[in-house]
């Protein structure tokens, strides 16, 4: 086993003016693991997200990231070219709504592609070919290469931007409510399918969600977020099956049983 | 394998007045490699928070819960993930997957975790599945519609599809026919030769008798009967 993290977040802490964001956020995330992080809208976990991923400025803290050239670096001091080639390279970000991951007037193909040509890939033939390798990964028709997602349902576009995400070979992956406005019938099978992809790449990943039923399904570690704060943290089920936090523990026991 | 020191556990509920439950306290065991032991008492009396707390499903208030030397009251969770993939089983009542994932698939899974081959995956799965009789023309469906002991039989085949030096085993035996409860008892024989540690629920007097090697009456480790 490892000993060094893939991502130290120490400290994170993010205000908008006199409300907090999230405050105080510290863990460390190993190879190969998947963490959810859960609670109810406006506790913090997609400004959280967003600050570990580069998309917003924390306030104080640090994101470090053990880079696969130089070992750990914090990413907070990268320069902003150095943290758009992690973002392409290492990192993917899964939106949650696949409009915000995916350009929607370029093909099927082309979305995918266009990840490889930003890290340098320039032969069209390979380009084309590994395009169509990832959307047959993820259950797209070969047929649909010179498409664009406009003509795809909301699903497809889901699993296309996840195929555009992952072409790269990332090491770690931040998702934001992956199965959110999806239906069930997809959902299921969408879930499957990161479940092996994170198999099958040795991914890390961190995922976003306030459905509980998609990390117990998804995450081996669990963190609970109220109002900016991380109330409770630990082993999916653990958390889940015994919480010990009273938030925790009204949240779980909000579940409508099917 | 297994060694409980001084175990205590207690529920806080914060969302009904605080109210707490104390359920263990004072627990030692110790289970060695190839022996089976039977958890017994009344229903209520914390065989299955104990079982829990075995698996690091369940957190302990105080003492060690040691399995396989790893204490899973201190473990960071990625020790425990790393002992439930290697070397920790456990069989529930409940099957809990992905919906519409192939059985074949879900029984193959654990071994798919380990990075063994799919093939070979797979064909470990059959085996088993046609071991328990379960028919083939089910193994491309999702387990998610079959009957209590259908599922019960692809709960037990992905527990035993690799062979985890320790093993939990929750009422195994529950809803199973004659033949199928014999095979689940064959399995765990074939177990125990191989030197797995296995601590059990079992409300089947006669299975119990069969393949277990001791029984603890968890009785003696509520909070009551230690003070």
């Amino acid at each position: 086993m490892t000993d060094t993290a893939l991502l130290s977040v120490r400290g994170v802490t993010k205000r908008y003016g006199a409300h907090i964001g999230c405050a105080d956020v510290s863990f460390d995330l190993y190879p190969g693991e998947v963490m959810g992080i859960v609670g109810e809208s406006g506790s913090g976990k997609s400004t959280l997200l967003n600050c570990m991923a580069g998309h917003l400025a924390p306030d104080a803290g640090q994101v470090v990231f053990d880079t696969a050239v130089d070992g750990p670096c914090d990413t907070l001091q990268m320069s902003e070219p150095e943290r758009r080639m992690l973002s392409r390279t290492d990192w993917a970000f899964v939106h949650q709504h696949a409009r915000d991951g995916l350009r929607m007037g370029v093909s099927a193909g082309g979305n995918v592609g266009e990840r490889l040509m930003a890290v340098g890939a320039r032969h069209y033939g390979d380009i084309r070919g590994s395009a169509i390798d990832w959307l047959g990964r993820v259950e797209i028709d070969e047929t649909r290469v010179d498409d664009r997602p406009t003509t795809f349902s909301g699903g497809m576009q889901q699993r296309l931007q996840i195929a555009r995400n992952l072409v790269t070979g990332p090491r770690l992956v931040f998702m934001d409510e992956p199965t959110g406005g999806l239906d069930v019938s997809v959902q299921a099978r969408l879930l499957d399918m990161i479940r092996s992809l994170v198999r099958d790449m040795g991914l890390s990943a961190i995922i976003v969600t306030h459905d509980l039923a998609v990390v117990r399904l998804l995450a081996d570690r669990l963190m609970v977020m109220k109002s900016g704060h991380v109330v409770e943290a630990g082993l999916t089920d653990q958390v889940l099956d015994d919480p010990q936090h009273a938030y925790t523990q009204l949240l779980v026991s909000s579940i409508l049983q099917v | 394998m297994f060694d409980l020191k001084d175990v205590s556990k207690t529920f806080t509920l914060h969302n009904q007045g605080a109210a707490v439950i104390e359920v263990l306290s004072g627990a030692n065991m110790t289970v060695t490699a190839g022996e089976c032991v039977a958890l017994t008492g009344a229903s209520g009396s914390g065989k299955s928070t104990l079982m829990r707390m075995l698996y690091g499903n369940y957190r302990a208030q105080g003492g060690v819960v040691s399995v396989a030397g790893v204490d899973l009251v201190q473990a960071a969770p990625r020790e425990i993930i790393r002992l439930r993939r290697e070397v920790l089983g456990y069989v529930s009542q409940f099957l809990r997957v992905v919906p519409r994932v192939p059985t074949l698939d879900v029984v193959a899974e654990p071994l798919l975790a380990l990075g063994v081959p799919a093939a070979h995956a797979r064909d470990q799965a059959a085996t088993l599945l046609a071991r328990l009789n379960i028919p083939k023309t089910l193994w491309d469906l999702s387990p998610t519609t079959f009957s209590g002991g259908e599922q019960q039989r692809v709960n037990i085949a992905r527990g035993f599809i690799h062979p985890f030096p320790a093993l939990l085993l929750d009422e195994p035996t529950a809803s199973l026919d004659a033949t199928n409860r014999n095979v689940v008892l064959e399995l765990i024989a074939d177990a125990k030769a191989r030197g797995t540690a296995i601590i059990g629920i079992f409300h089947d007097e006669a299975a119990r008798d069969q393949v277990c090697d001791r029984q603890i009456d968890v009785t003696g480790f509520s909070p009551g009967c230690a003070a």
